[in-house]
């Protein structure tokens, strides 16, 4: 058995085996590193190059450590300090890269579609760590998978994902990811934030008053505010949407049940989930951090015994 | 070809149970390792015949599965199944048990995956079958149920009841 994909673009490629198949792999690499030697020689002689177009210190580092535990060889780019800034185009900073022998590439990239664009053009295993507002494979499984580890399952549950819907590759590739997997989704947020077609698109349910969603879910996985990608103003102010859409121990306490909260991270504290959530019992954040670190090794694990042998 | 038969395998089984007591008598310092997935099988007919032998706090088993060490992920993918070691292996006599010793080379994954949990102060190796002229590492058992001469054209085949319906070891044209 082995994935149905020779890359790793985004969720909706990915079959419902594809994704059980990296979710038990990563079960099994969840007990290496409780191990006291965290580190195993699986990618011996793989190379892996992290192409970063774009900011960012979770992933980034999360991805790194997966292939320092692999014992792959890893070289980093960012684009601030590279020729890219030069005005080089991706496909020749790629070609570039590549021809000094490397398996696998993984990518962020600003621009929706450029790791799909790359995977027509190049030979090497491409892995998709967020492309502008398409898709963020890797964080939609992490999530799966430390959903399925507190609750036991995904078919059947409730999950709620909250905020900005509109500019969210997390929302989008959690959505690919549960629909696939059986669970039911509702997105919930202001009506600016959530795409207008989006509930006919992936069939599922959209609820714009905040407390009916949470008392709905069993799960709620809340979303970062992305200012950087917002050129037009789309609610009036962070103290107003805290108010009207924030996740506050005021509006948990409400319900008759404890639910799930998440968050991809970095969290703006006080905007869309208040800190005395952020640091409860019922959050599952730094879990989903933890569980990042194995579910790339999967990822890495399972596209590598798809390359030819050198 | 019949190998061992489902009459002798139970004897076997007995034989190398008893060589593992009269080596490390009462399993004293001493932890049992069966390998992922198919020496799970022989491992667990080993514990259950010392459980005739031994109280059950003497006994400690655990299960390693090496799909991480191996050295051909590129040739082929295998699916790695769950390692259960719930002890501290260090200082002890490590008491590995697979179905067939072929080339050595998944014994030799498996020294490096016992590694990573600790410092053992002793290795032992036991197998059903050992194929000895096919070895390509210096690797041998310390106790062997069956060992073969030269049959490089056939595949060693271990069946048992939980998985494949019957106990025996077969000899299977390639």
């Amino acid at each position: 058995m082995a994935l149905s994909t020779k890359h790793l673009l985004g969720i909706k490629d990915l079959t419902t085996e594809d994704i059980q198949l990296i979710l038990s792999t990563a079960g099994q690499f969840k007990e290496v590193l409780q191990r006291p030697v965290k580190k195993v020689p699986t990618l011996r002689d793989v190379t892996i190059v992290n192409l970063f177009y774009e900011n960012s210190t979770r992933t980034r580092i999360s991805f790194e450590l997966a292939e320092r535990r692999l014992s792959a060889d890893t070289v980093n780019f960012t684009v601030s300090n590279s020729s890219a800034a030069k005005g080089e185009t991706l496909l020749d900073t790629v070609n570039n890269i590549l021809s000094m022998k490397v398996d696998m590439v993984v990518m962020r990239h600003s621009a929706s579609g450029a790791p799909h664009y790359l995977a027509k053009h190049i030979d090497a295993a491409i892995i998709n760590a967020g492309d502008g507002i398409n898709e963020h494979p890797t964080q939609a499984l992490l999530d799966a998978f430390s959903m399925q580890e507190k609750l036991g399952k995904l078919a059947g549950l409730k999950v709620a994902i909250i905020g900005d819907i509109m500019h969210s590759r997390v929302a989008l590739s959690n959505i690919y990811l549960l629909k696939k997997m059986g669970a039911e989704v509702m997105v919930s947020g202001p009506p600016t934030l959530i795409p207008k077609y989006l509930q006919e698109a992936m069939d599922i349910s959209v609820e714009y008053n905040i407390d009916k969603a949470l008392a709905w879910c069993d799960v709620a996985n809340v979303l970062r505010i992305q200012l950087e990608r917002q050129n037009q103003p789309l609610f009036s102010s962070l103290r107003e949407y805290n108010l009207a859409y924030g996740i506050t121990k005021n509006r948990l306490n409400k319900l008759n049940k404890e639910i799930l909260i998440m968050h991809p991270g970095p969290i703006n504290r006080g905007v869309e989930l208040d800190s005395e959530v952020a640091d409860s019992g019922q959050s599952i954040i730094l879990d989903q951090v933890e569980n990042g670190v194995a579910v790339r090794m999967a990822c890495l694990y399972l596209l590598t015994g798809r390359t030819n042998p050198a | 070809m019949t190998l061992i038969s489902e009459q002798q395998l139970p004897s076997i089984i007995k034989r190398l149970a008893h060589q593992i007591l009269e080596t490390y008598p009462g399993l004293t310092n001493a932890v049992i390792v069966g390998l992922q997935p198919r020496g799970v099988y022989l491992s667990d007919r080993i514990v259950a015949a010392l459980h005739q032998e031994l109280s059950a706090d003497q006994i400690q088993y655990g299960k390693l599965d090496i799909t991480f060490y191996r050295d051909d992920i590129r040739r082929e993918l295998h699916l790695a199944t769950q390692t259960d070691l719930p002890f501290s292996i260090e200082g002890k006599t490590v008491i590995l048990i697979d179905d067939v010793l072929f080339t050595g080379r998944t014994i030799r994954a498996a020294l490096d995956a016992l590694l990573a949990f600790g410092r053992p102060s002793k290795v032992a190796l036991c197998v059903l079958v050992d194929r000895k002229p096919s070895r390509e590492l210096p690797i041998q058992p310390d106790f062997t149920g069956k060992e073969m001469v030269d049959i490089s054209p056939y595949k060693v085949k271990v069946r048992w009841k939980e998985n494949d319906g019957v106990d025996d070891v077969i000899l299977l044209d390639q």
